[in-house]
């Protein structure tokens, strides 16, 4: 009935349109010349107007409503017998809510009956009440702004303004949300930290990874929670990874952008770029299920004992994961360097290898630099590929045939292993604020790198 | 009989002292006839001017010298042109060692993003020029001296190319070019991007390359191609209507269509 409600707004906001434009035209008699605003903007202005208003007596009310209803009904409640724990007035009130709407309750005596009344007796009141004074916000709102309609009513600024304050309130929803996120993983990293008794040195230079072993009432081991076995695991793969995508990615840029012909370019960058729209977990088992296998059993065709999961595997897929990155990127710099510049090399007898390393790849380095950066920050932030791929044992090596871990498999191990939620939380968002500020670290470097690469030729 | 010609070609090019000769050049861009068999002969340690209106081939053919239209997948050109009586369209012929003998300046300054020492030793260090520093230093030096611009970048040479200003670009893109001891200079309209004063700087320049080089300029501008030009091409859709001396252009035309375009009344 509510969602009706909402759609009838809608529905009246649409007519307010089409007769607050109509009605302009009339009060000017047909000579739209004179009316200080467009008549779709007297139409706009009525149809914001009362949407608006209407929307926003809805959403009140409806919630507002409930919440008045449930305090007075509970207070009815604990009045009818006062040495009632609240918790229990609470059950007796969802009993009397069951009950009123033909459900089961727990038990049916004299007061949830008659709560029970209440409840249905003060439902139907919130509700039809709201539907009727939304509806009427509605059509006071809108019949307010085609009362104003005449030839110098500042339609046109006034819609503009309520425009700009909706696409400002959805900016702010984005910022407010990001803001949020960062707010709760410092509340809850601070909380860990307290837990460990502020012994931060022991989860930035531990070398024992075990934070659920220790846990005594709550309380974690703080020689259990060192983490440097899981930077050392993410450092390794995120190097594996680089190492594979820097130089395909790099190379296929120029080759793209300098050598190949125009149809060649027109297939195979899309086809570069398909490699992007690839789902990670789809990496995740041909990295497990495919590479993995048969690394290990190339290593042990010339007598080398390699882990069925190793970081080598998980590497080189998130490498693979990554080329389109770079290499799109690169593309679009190196792309950007002008002709002239390229011609400038020519005109004095540069072969193209000369032109392309001494001025394309010089000009567009800053460029490609912060593409690298992103690619780094994607490889750090990567989780499905690892979870399958390169182990769960926090496992100290610089060997990369050997199982590692990463600090999202860690997450992803205490956010969805069985231990009670409050105690794996403070490790998990330790982690992954963390791992937050490595990757906005690397994306203002990169934001920064680019910035000035702009300033070069605009 | 082929060499014959060829041998006759190559005595009167030289006799007449002429650096660059066209026989029956045609440029094609995709399905556009852009030059329509041009003969034209260049001297040797002069100033040719090519004018025209916009689009007149003017660019194209200047383009043609120094086989730039190669970089373009769609240009095809035929027809002969000779420097010094050999065929730079021969296969023997490598376009990135024509070019170092036949250098270019463009209508728009293009330094490198390179520091003003690094723009000038780019092409001396490509082709081996200079057997250690000292010797690049001399390079760079001479060619920046050359270009006239020693005196302003003689205490940043270590800076970037892109923060001086547009004349002093495009005379560091003029010294780039000598820098690689070219034997022939293409100048695109060098001094469309340039202020009065730059350009009265850059034309002194030219004409004081003309003592070394020999210097080919497309230009718009009819006052610049008679204050800088010893010879004048017309070139109007595609063909050179009238070529001469540079004072016999503009003072008696034998061509209607020349004297419009000087008088201004075609363009």
């Amino acid at each position: 009935m509510l969602t009706l409600t909402f759609f009838a707004i809608l529905a009246l906001a649409l007519a307010f349109f089409v007769i607050g434009r109509s009605r302009a035209v009339a009060v000017v008699h047909g000579d739209v010349r004179l009316l200080h605003s467009r008549p779709n903007f007297h139409g706009i202005l009525a149809l914001l107007l009362s949407a608006i208003c209407g929307i926003a007596v809805l959403l009140l009310l409806g919630t507002m409503g409930a919440v008045w209803i449930e305090t007075h009904l509970l207070s009815a409640i604990l009045s009818a017998q006062p040495d009632m724990s609240p918790i229990e007035a609470e059950l007796v009130l969802s009993d009397a809510r069951a009950l009123a709407s033909g459900g089961i309750a727990s038990k049916s005596d004299p007061l949830r009956l008659e709560i029970a009344q209440q409840v249905a007796r003060l439902g139907a009141l919130h509700h039809w009440g709201t539907v009727i004074v939304s509806l009427v916000a509605t059509l006071v709102a809108g019949l307010w702004a085609l009362g104003k309609i005449s030839s110098d009513w500042r339609a046109r600024n006034r819609s503009e303004t309520i425009i700009r304050r909706i696409l400002m309130l959805t900016a702010a929803i984005a910022v407010l949300t990001t803001v949020g996120i960062v707010l709760s993983l410092i509340f809850e990293t601070i909380n860990f930290f307290n837990n460990i008794d502020w012994q931060v040195h022991k989860f930035l230079f531990g070398t024992t990874w075990s934070p659920l072993s220790g846990v005594q009432a709550g309380k974690l081991d703080p020689d259990k929670v060192g983490a440097v076995p899981l930077f050392a695991g993410t450092l390794m793969i995120t190097v594996i990874a680089m190492l594979v995508a820097v130089p395909v990615g790099l190379f296929s840029a120029v080759y793209l952008s300098d050598f190949a012909s125009p149809r060649v370019r027109a297939w195979a960058k899309p086809m570069l770029e398909l490699l992007a729209g690839i789902p990670t977990v789809v990496y995740g088992f041909f990295a497990a299920i495919t590479l993995a296998p048969f690394i290990r059993n190339s290593g042990e065709a010339i007598g080398l004992t390699i882990a069925s999961e190793s970081a080598l595997a998980a590497g080189i897929v998130m490498g693979i994961m990554i080329i389109p990155f770079i290499s799109s990127l690169s593309d679009d710099v190196i792309n950007a360097v002008p002709q002239s510049l390229r011609d400038g090399s020519y005109g004095l007898g540069a072969t193209k290898a000369e032109t392309i390393r001494q001025v394309v790849l010089p000009a567009a380095l800053p460029g490609i630099v912060s593409a690298v950066l992103l690619g780094v920050s994607r490889a750090v932030g990567e989780t499905m590929i690892v979870v399958m791929a390169a182990g769960q044992g926090a496992n100290l090596t610089a060997n990369p045939l050997e199982a590692v871990t990463t600090v999202t498999v860690q997450i992803v191990m205490l956010i969805t292993g069985d231990t009670e939620a409050s105690t794996a939380a403070g490790p998990a968002f330790t982690l992954g604020f963390t791992l937050f500020c490595v990757t906005l670290l690397m994306n203002i470097a990169a934001q920064r790198v680019v910035r000035k690469y702009r300033e070069l030729y605009d | 009989m082929l060499d014959t010609t060829q041998t006759l070609l190559t005595e009167r090019t030289m006799s007449k002292d002429i650096k660059i000769s066209a026989k029956g050049v045609d440029v094609f861009y995709g399905d556009t006839h852009a030059i329509k068999n041009v003969d034209l002969e260049i001297e040797n340690k002069a100033v040719t001017a090519f004018i025209g209106p916009s689009g007149c081939g003017k660019s194209t053919f200047l383009r043609c010298i120094n086989r730039m239209n190669d970089t373009i997948d769609i240009c095809r050109v035929t027809g002969d042109i000779l420097l010094e009586g050999q065929d730079i369209y021969a296969k023997s012929v490598d376009p990135v060692q024509l070019r170092a003998r036949v250098g270019m300046v463009f209508q728009k300054p293009n330094p490198f993003p390179k520091s003003i020492y690094d723009n000038v030793a780019y092409g001396p260090t490509i082709h081996g020029l200079a057997k250690n520093k000292a010797e690049l230093d001399e390079i760079v030096e001479q060619s920046l001296r050359r270009a006239a611009i020693w005196d302003e970048v003689k205490d940043r040479l270590h800076q970037p190319g892109t923060g001086l200003s547009g004349g002093q670009q495009q005379r560091l893109c003029i010294g780039r070019a000598i820098a690689t001891a070219p034997e022939v200079l293409l100048m695109d309209e060098p001094c469309s991007a340039l202020d009065p004063i730059a350009t009265a700087q850059v034309e002194e320049l030219i004409d004081d390359l003309r003592q070394n080089y020999t210097v080919v300029i497309v230009t718009h501008s009819m006052q610049q191609a008679a204050r800088v030009s010893q010879k004048t091409a017309f070139f109007h859709l595609g063909n050179v209507v009238e070529y001469g001396d540079t004072n016999k252009i503009f003072t008696n035309p034998e061509d209607s269509r020349t004297e419009s375009y000087i008088t201004g009344r075609i363009g």
